[in-house]
């Protein structure tokens, strides 16, 4: 079987683009991408892109292929929440291993601070929830993680300063990469006195609205020495709605992870980065204990031990995940490929860490409803 | 039972969850039950979440649970809730099986039994759980 490169990647800064549309910002993370990669607009025969919830358009992509100039012989976008970025390195992996595609640009982006108001955005994203039973409650997406941190924290003794822990560990590492949303530190103190949102969670415990675009490139071809290879890749869907959730020790992280560790031919201990999903404090405390990275009620001791800094046993999200790096929706969820894209290719400049070879990407969407693990590996 | 409105309104995705809303609209809280394999089940779908059948049945249920999530909201997704706050929400498993989003009257906690009650805000009925007396 042919192998998948991601050959090229490319971001904006996350934060506030005043002034600038969804379509703007992924032409640029597009440039960045293709320059990376050494291509050009004429060699990216595939274009998949995500959704932006400032251009509800019916066609993205193929808008963006006729603004940025491409021609390709397979195009759409896709839908899934916050796994859409990693179900499209899923899928682009597909097509250029089945011969489908030589190169294939993934792309992603959206004004989502500036492009609209708070509330409007927050009930945008409220319709994950269920439009009979869940959302006329007056819910909201902090809401239906807050239900799921009250039960996972009853179930597994988790505390409220166990969450904070991840908030001052992703503000720690997003202080030092550039183009980060929130880059001032943050102490313990700071996430537990943070104004309540939805009990156990507090403002701090929450990841920011931001601007921003990421796009990365998949090739069927290694492009010089920035090859880095999509060894495996699992899904795994078991609801769509909290109300259908059965328990909240199996959401499908695990599923989906160990189907793409199986897929790789990996165990968990060979993975030594990891980027997880963290649209909240809790969201990044499950997924990590679900697929196995912690013990039940013990991934706040794993922070504490140093293990997911930079210079610990398995550093997570060096670029300061969704919590402080920022979430701008799709490519929100995609900047965690994209660091440990940089950081197998010690391209991580000063966040780089000592000898990563196999990264585990994870990532959810909408209620832990939708679960895409990638297992990301250094060719050699 | 009163027959449920044939026709979904404005908002809803699908006609399937009608006896649900007319029943909170009466004041009697519905749930799906499985004719095949006696399963109840939350939300409403067109299969049974246990044996994939299709013969479901709406039945009454009796109102009494469990609270299985509970959280309360300072932050209000909309200046019609910013009304209410701080309000509780909570996941609540029926002594059927079934388990719903619906408001709770505070003080309550994980595991705390609860009795169904309803009331309208801003025209939308809705259920809210109080605390069974001992």
């Amino acid at each position: 079987m042919n192998s998948a490169y991601i050959v090229g990647v490319g971001n904006t800064a996350f934060g506030r683009h005043e002034g600038r549309g969804a379509l703007d910002l992924m032409a640029e993370a597009a440039s960045l991408a293709l320059q990376e990669a050494d291509l050009d607009q004429q060699q990216i025969d595939g274009l998949l892109c995500g959704y932006a919830t400032t251009l509800p358009h019916l066609m993205l992509s193929t808008l963006f292929c006729e603004r940025f100039g491409l021609r390709p012989v397979y195009a759409h976008s896709v839908q899934l929440g916050g796994a859409t970025g990693a179900a499209m390195l899923m899928l682009a992996a597909d097509l250029v291993r089945s011969g489908r595609c030589e190169n294939i640009l993934i792309v992603a982006g959206e004004n989502r601070a500036s492009g609209q108001s708070r509330d409007s955005s927050i009930q945008t994203l409220a319709q994950v929830g269920d439009p009979d039973y869940e959302v006329p409650n007056g819910a909201s997406v902090p809401a239906y993680y807050a239900l799921l941190a009250s039960r996972y924290m009853h179930e597994t003794g988790t505390t409220e300063a166990d969450l904070a822990e991840f908030a001052v560990l992703m503000r720690a590492h997003a202080a030092k990469h550039p183009d980060a949303h929130l880059r001032t530190l943050i102490s313990l103190d700071d996430v537990l006195a943070s104004k309540p949102i939805a009990s156990p969670l507090k403002l701090l415990d929450c990841c920011p609205i931001s601007d921003g675009a990421i796009a990365l490139i998949v090739s069927r071809n290694k492009s010089g020495s920035s090859g880095i290879v999509i060894r495996g890749a699992g899904q795994a869907h078991l609801h769509q709605h909290l109300s259908a959730l059965k328990s909240v020790l199996e959401c499908g992280a695990g599923l989906s992870s160990r189907r793409a560790l199986k897929e790789a031919g990996l165990a968990i201990e060979d993975i030594d980065y990891i980027g997880i999903y963290d649209s909240f404090t809790i969201t990044l405390i499950m997924l990590l204990e679900e697929i196995g990275f912690a013990p039940r009620g013990g991934a706040a001791q794993r922070v504490r031990n140093g293990d997911f800094y930079r210079d610990g046993s398995l550093p997570l999200n060096t670029h300061g995940g969704l919590l402080s790096f920022g979430h701008c929706g799709v490519a929100g969820g995609m900047s965690h490929a994209v660091e440990a894209v940089r950081q197998l290719s010690q391209r991580a400049e000063h966040r780089q860490v000592k000898n990563a070879c196999h990264a585990l990407v994870h990532a959810d969407g909408g209620v832990m409803s939708s679960h895409v693990s990638l297992i990301l590996s250094r060719d050699n | 039972m009163l027959s449920p409105s044939p026709s979904p309104s404005q908002n809803q995705v699908s006609a399937l969850a009608s006896p649900f809303i007319a029943g909170v609209a009466q004041g009697i809280l519905r749930y799906q039950f499985c004719l095949d394999c006696g399963a109840s089940q939350s939300l409403a779908r067109y299969a049974c979440h246990q044996c994939r059948s299709s013969r479901l049945e709406w039945r009454d249920a009796r109102g009494l649970g469990t609270v299985f999530a509970l959280t309360e909201i300072t932050r209000a997704p909309s200046d019609s809730f910013r009304a209410l706050v701080p309000y509780t929400l909570l996941l609540v498993t029926l002594d059927e099986g079934a388990r719903l989003m619906a408001h709770g009257r505070a003080p309550l906690k994980i595991g705390d039994r609860v009795v169904a009650r309803f009331f309208v805000h801003d025209d939308q009925p809705l259920i809210i759980f109080h605390a069974l007396a001992e």
